[in-house]
């Protein structure tokens, strides 16, 4: 076999079926198992649905891969929405060259956390482009789930009173692959926090089915995140400085690069709003789960400044916290 | 982690506070010079703690900030040469000229490459032979000597495609500028922390002794920076400025020799086109002649049309202290970080993008 991919293991001929079918053991199921033209499957309830689309530089990073994101992002996506994820599509676009070596381990990886999180790959395709046509590998998947009864999620249910509870340290994904960037090379310990949240949610779900939002904030940070929440539902919201928890090393790492954490992608993160009442039971539920041991409310929502976040600072001012703008971009001196 | 908490403790920042208002009387007009510190005392909400009487203005000390369009526009157009690939610290490739950015010249198919170091430049420039790499050589003495020493080390290793656009910019002179153009009266200067740690504290020795002016060399964390005004209240209240350092972990009076000669090695000092201000003699850094190999200004031909600056843009006159962000006409209007149309709202450490993030210092 080849050791790298070429444009004919894209071309359906044989290259291709050979190719698919040196992975399609790592992800079986009686759906996909039929291999064909689509998936068909019972689906009982109120239905979630939702695409994302994967790039990452590099593919491989601290604590995870480009398969592992894309399994979970999608996965993290239906949980908002407080739904069981069930079944995952999955395709792939390569850039001719890539290493078969790499392709396998990434299949790999899709399949170890497609397994930790209880989904199906049901469906999938794979198409090979030119050098230069894509940039090593991108990945869509899309993902169905079922919405359990009562549960009703959405960013504009905020109400004054409530609480804003996040399930750990802000920051770590974006650090762990900033620090392999080319150009911006360091060294930190930190590695990426990409998990499945689909049993964090469970558990959460177990304290209370009345959760008014829950977002995971990956792109934009938490700053983003509660901003959409703030703007989506007309009301305000106050967090504490002091009471978010950021690692000491992406403090660090923030530090020098003159980044901040709150803008930061999180990719094993949520933040949700619950009621008052609620909150220390969701809490409890969440510190005993191992992707929310960090757990902490970390604000509430207010009436007052409708749409506007506002972060009470370590001395006692207060800031507003904005949507990012751009790139983040590394600060000069 | 050492040296970041300690730093951001609220009881010592709360302490430095009271001491603050129980001491500061005169009414005090404190610049900080440099945008790090513009942007720390606004994310920690400062303006809004210290008593009404100290005044704080943000100074020309964003390195972005204070590139000339001309200058922009130069890097822009050997971004567009075949073969060359461009290299810059972030904030930079956003930044607008008279016509352009680096990022649009990018997408328009420029190889423009954000690096974090000289040093990263150097590599492309290893890595790439059939490729000339340029650096955009700005910002104050804090880089100056890391770019000096990249220079060096391209003519240890004899890389010939490595050459740097030196947009270099010094302190001291330009702090003199913006005080003889007198249309800013200052009681106090809140002085640059790394450009410090670099040339030291006594190179501000001048501002105390001929312009009677108050001076303090800060870190970046809100205890740094509280400790500094605290510094500055206590020599304008009795009335005898000085050169002092609240930033004693980062900074001596003699400054870092070693790196202060690696600079002396590669450069001189020469004119700078200051954005907003115009020309000031001995306030840059050019290349020495026998390290003109790697001057990108000698070894391409570029020519440039006029630079010209946006209409009703008023980053001029933030950057002299004379005006604030709000008292533009375009600022939150026409001029956002989205769609920025002056340097000072495209830079994370622009007086205008730090007003606008983090609202006018009231936390509305």
């Amino acid at each position: 076999m080849e050791d790298k991919i070429l444009l004919a293991h894209g071309s359906g001929g044989k290259l291709m079926h050979d190719l698919i079918q040196s992975f399609i053991p790592r992800l079986a199921n009686p759906i996909l198992n039929k291999m064909d033209d689509s998936a068909v499957f019972d689906i009982n309830g109120k239905m979630a649905f939702t695409t994302d689309s994967y790039i990452v530089n590099p593919i491989f990073f601290p604590g995870g891969d480009i398969g592992k994101l894309a399994v979970c992002g999608t996965v993290n996506d239906l949980s908002m929405s407080g739904a069981k994820p069930l079944y995952l599509s999955l395709a792939l676009i390569i850039e001719e060259g890539l290493p078969i070596s790499d392709l396998k381990k990434i299949i790999e990886s899709i399949a170890d956390t497609a397994e930790e999180a209880g989904v199906k790959i049901v469906t999938g395709d794979t198409k090979v482009v030119d050098k230069g046509g894509a940039d090593k590998l991108f990945i869509n998947t899309a993902g169905v789930g079922i919405v359990p009864e009562g549960v009703n999620i959405s960013a504009a249910n905020a109400q004054a009173g409530d609480k804003i509870v996040l399930s750990g340290t802000v920051g770590d994904h974006g650090i762990a692959v900033l620090s392999k960037r080319e150009g911006l090379k360091f060294n930190t310990p930190v590695p990426s926090d990409c998990a499945p949240l689909n049993g964090l949610v469970a558990a959460m779900l177990g304290a209370s089915h009345d959760i008014h939002c829950m977002r995971d904030p990956t792109r934009g940070g938490l700053a983003t995140t509660l901003n959409d929440f703030a703007g989506q539902s007309n009301v305000g919201i106050v967090i504490e400085e002091d009471k978010i928890p950021v690692d000491k090393a992406v403090l660090a790492a923030c530090e020098l690069l003159g980044l901040d954490p709150l803008y930061i992608a999180n990719e094993g993160k949520l933040v949700a709003i619950v009621p008052a009442n609620d909150a220390a039971a969701v809490l409890r539920r969440m510190k005993r789960h191992q992707y929310g041991k960090n757990a902490a409310i970390i604000g509430e929502v207010v009436a007052e400044h409708p749409r506007r976040v506002v972060m009470k600072t370590l001395l006692g001012a207060s800031r507003i916290v904005d949507m990012p703008v751009g790139e983040l971009l590394p600060r000069i001196c | 982690m050492k040296f970041v908490e300690e730093y951001r403790d609220p009881e010592l920042g709360k302490k430095l506070l009271d001491r603050i208002h129980r001491r500061s009387r005169k009414p005090a007009r404190l610049m900080e010079f440099c945008g790090g510190h513009t942007v720390a005392i606004f994310k920690y909400g400062l303006r809004q703690l210290l008593p009404p009487n100290i005044q704080m203005l943000s100074g020309p000390g964003c390195p972005v900030c204070v590139t000339a369009a001309a200058d922009l526009d130069k890097a822009i157009a050997l971004g567009k040469l075949p073969g060359v690939i461009i290299t810059s610290f972030g904030d930079m490739v956003r930044v607008p000229g008279s016509r352009s950015s680096l990022q649009k010249a990018k997408a328009e198919g420029a190889d423009v490459r954000v690096v974090y170091s000289a040093q990263d430049a150097l590599t492309i420039a290893r890595d790439n032979p059939s490729k000339s790499v340029v650096f955009i050589g700005i910002g104050f003495e804090t880089t100056a000597p890391t770019i000096a020493a990249s220079v060096l080390q391209a003519e240890k290793e004899k890389i010939k495609n490595y050459s740097v656009l030196s947009l270099h910019k010094i302190c001291p002179p330009i702090m003199k500028a913006i005080l003889d153009l007198g249309e800013v009266r200052l009681d106090g200067i809140i002085c640059p922390g790394h450009v410090s740690a670099i040339i030291g504290s006594r190179p501000y020795q001048f501002l105390a002794n001929e312009y009677h002016i108050a001076c303090a060399v800060s870190g970046f964390e809100p205890v740094d920076i509280l400790l500094a005004v605290d510094l500055l209240v206590e020599q304008i209240e009795s009335g005898e400025p000085k050169v002092e350092i609240a930033y004693r972990r980062g900074v001596k009076p003699e400054g870092n020799p070693a790196a202060l000669k690696l600079m002396d090695t590669v450069f001189e000092v020469g004119e700078a086109d200051w954005r907003g201000i115009g020309i000031v003699p001995a306030s840059g850094l050019q290349f020495k002649k026998q390290y003109e190999q790697f001057d990108a200004a000698k070894k391409f031909d570029i020519k440039i049309s006029p630079a010209r600056e946006p209409k009703g843009c008023i980053c001029g006159a933030v950057l002299r202290g004379v005006s604030t962000p709000p008292d533009c006409k375009l600022f939150r209007k026409t001029c956002t970080p989205e769609n920025p149309i002056g340097p000072c709202m495209v830079s994370s450490e622009g007086s205008c993008a730090t007003y606008y993030e983090y609202g006018e210092g009231d936390g509305r």
